[in-house]
């Protein structure tokens, strides 16, 4: 059997030519994006400038914001000495922050995708019913919710396992909208009938058909769930050193009064390698799919 | 081929329907649902964490409208945040991704790069904090000095005046989250042939084409921004505490979810701060489906 993909003629656009554009107006646009765009951009230049900073310059009155005068790396050749106190080797915490983050947007994305699929475009019973549940759930503040999730953790045994860092991932009910919300705009339902003619079945249907349409939202919620898993840390359901992540030892570092500023901003440039990496990859290869273009092939 | 051949071929997989809804639904139950429901019924119970909860009955929701001193100026503070930030968020989240969305993929992975750059980098609220320390070591209180503005510095963040205020640009500022970025996917998905079609057919401007073609192409995800958008709107907690603390000068920018954890955490009354929890809740459930007719009207 031929991709379904091919059959069904769904081409990939690269830009599609804009014909009610003026040059100007464009001008002035992109202007105005870069302006805003700097201002929001600064957080993350201040942290990397800090992060070069000599102690001398940190305390300088009146204090100096985004400009350095004698770069140095001191802050991150110091960083080793202060890991070297840890109880556990920081290739630990490495290792559970990469394994949760990749595990949990892994599991997190595919799940959703799977679920707003069935409740986009069949006909399942209470679909309804279960897709309101998972809108209003989204607005459920989480903190009430900690305590009862405790009792659920200590009766499945999973307090101090990967389970409480990954079990909230995966039952997150906005990755599940926003997929749903995707597949209602932009998956025809006219190209699913296509398919079931030609006899694929839903596993099918899903793999061949839902998945390259939906790219651009598979993209954008993996760089979502991945910050947020990155960014994890437990309170009161780990206990094991060995289980903890990475902002949990970062964090150590950090508080250590004034002193240590400058390490604690280098700390925060490295943890946001991988973020930035995994925005760039996402976003960098998002696509047009043109998903409705492929009815008419 | 026939509609009963068609209708055999739909029935002889379905199975594989309940295969793909199972893994998600069984987690979202345990983790969310239950809890959810046991929350609500907390809300009738008074619950120390220590002895078992007693039930209540509707105690906890007199105590709050009737008994309560703090409860009516943090709900007040709450709406007001939300109408000052969502809907302002909603709008930013939306304009900022169809700007970005006018250019080639280099300057548009640029721009949303640089707009995503305060969730990338984590520290979003830390620098607003040093700008407005309440020392002369303040960027903004040094800078006011040092031009002669002011002679002494002043306590931005204690400050009832301007409490507010900041924590809004703060808010919005930093509410460029998912709603910015699956508005910007929604964009892309917009089938192209219809943009040219409607420059054929007339349309003139990028204004035009918004009205006719890309508001109306963007709905479903309209309506997931605007969700995402009420959520975050009506539980701004973390913004102000790590600025101002708790409790802020006389409550005036506490909302109902830094009172209620305040509630939860400090004085362990879990069946109040559930109850708390419960009329946010309602309070947004209704925000909700104000928005949802809102939305059904664009491009009409």
């Amino acid at each position: 059997m031929k991709p379904l993909r091919k059959l069904f003629h769904l081409p990939r656009v690269n830009e599609a030519k804009r014909y009610t554009r003026s040059k100007v107006g464009n001008f002035f646009y992109f202007l105005f994006l870069f302006a805003a765009g700097f201002f929001s951009l600064l957080p993350m230049l201040y942290c990397v400038v800090t992060s070069f900073k000599p102690l001398d310059e940190l305390l300088v009155f009146p204090p100096t914001l985004f400009t350095v005068k004698r770069p140095t790396i001191a802050n991150y050749t110091a960083l080793p000495d202060l890991i070297s106190s840890l109880s556990v080797p920081l290739s630990r915490y490495v290792f559970n922050s990469i394994f949760i983050a990749v595990a949990g947007t892994v599991l997190c994305v595919v799940f959703a995708a799977m679920a707003a699929f069935v409740l986009s475009k069949t006909d399942i019973k209470f679909k309804a019913v279960i897709f309101t549940v998972i809108q209003f759930a989204l607005l459920f503040n989480a903190y009430t919710l900690a305590i009862p999730q405790y009792i659920i953790y200590s009766t499945l045994g999973a307090i101090n396992t990967y389970f409480v860092y990954l079990l909230p991932a995966l039952a997150s009910p906005m990755g599940v909208f926003l997929m749903k919300q995707y597949m209602d705009g932009y998956v025809p339902d006219a190209l699913i009938e296509a398919a079931h003619i030609d006899g694929a079945d839903w596993f099918r249907i899903f793999k061949s058909i839902i998945l390259p349409i939906i790219k651009p939202c598979i993209l954008t919620l993996t760089l979502f769930t991945f910050l947020s898993l990155w960014n994890v840390t437990s309170t009161g359901t780990i206990f094991s050193e060995q289980l903890k992540t990475l902002p949990t030892v970062m964090s150590t570092i950090a508080t250590g009064g004034i002193a240590r500023t400058g390490s604690a901003m280098a700390v925060s440039v490295i943890m946001m390698i991988p973020p930035v990496v995994v925005y760039l990859i996402s976003q960098g290869s998002i696509k047009e799919t043109m998903g409705s273009a492929g009815i008419k092939g | 081929m026939t509609k009963n051949k068609k209708k055999s071929l739909f029935s002889g997989s379905r199975w594989q329907l309940y295969v793909l809804l199972a893994p998600f639904l069984t987690f979202f139950t345990l983790m969310i649902v239950l809890p959810v429901i046991s929350s609500m019924v907390l809300s009738l119970f008074n619950f120390d964490m220590v002895s078992m909860p007693r039930f209540a009955g509707l105690d906890n929701y007199i105590r709050m409208f009737l008994h309560d001193d703090i409860f009516p100026t943090v709900f007040k503070n709450t709406i007001l945040l939300a109408i000052l930030t969502g809907p302002t968020g909603f709008l930013l989240s939306f304009v900022l991704a169809w700007f970005i969305n006018e250019f080639g993929r280099g300057a548009r992975t640029l721009f949303s790069f640089m707009f995503y750059a305060p969730s990338l980098a984590g520290h979003a609220v830390y620098i607003w904090q040093i700008l407005f320390a309440s020392d002369s070591y303040g960027y903004i209180n040094s800078f006011l000095l040092s031009l002669g503005i002011t002679t002494e510095p002043t306590a931005w963040l204690s400050n009832s005046k301007y409490i507010v205020p900041i924590v809004v640009v703060v808010q919005l500022w930093s509410s460029l989250g998912i709603s910015f970025l699956s508005n910007l996917s929604g964009l892309q998905n917009i089938n192209a042939e219809l943009y040219e079609a409607g420059a054929i057919d007339g349309i003139r401007n990028r204004w035009q084409e918004l009205w006719y073609i890309t508001l109306p192409g963007m709905k479903h995800m309209l309506l997931f921004s605007a969700v995402m958008q009420i959520a975050s709107a009506f539980s701004i907690s973390n913004i102000i505490t790590q600025l101002a603390g708790y409790p802020t000068v006389g409550h005036t920018a506490d909302t109902i979810v830094s009172y209620l954890i305040d509630v939860g955490t400090v004085k362990y009354e879990m069946g109040y701060a559930s109850a708390l929890s419960v009329v946010l809740f309602l309070l947004m459930v209704i925000t909700r489906w104000a928005t949802n007719k809102l939305i059904n009207k664009t491009g009409r």
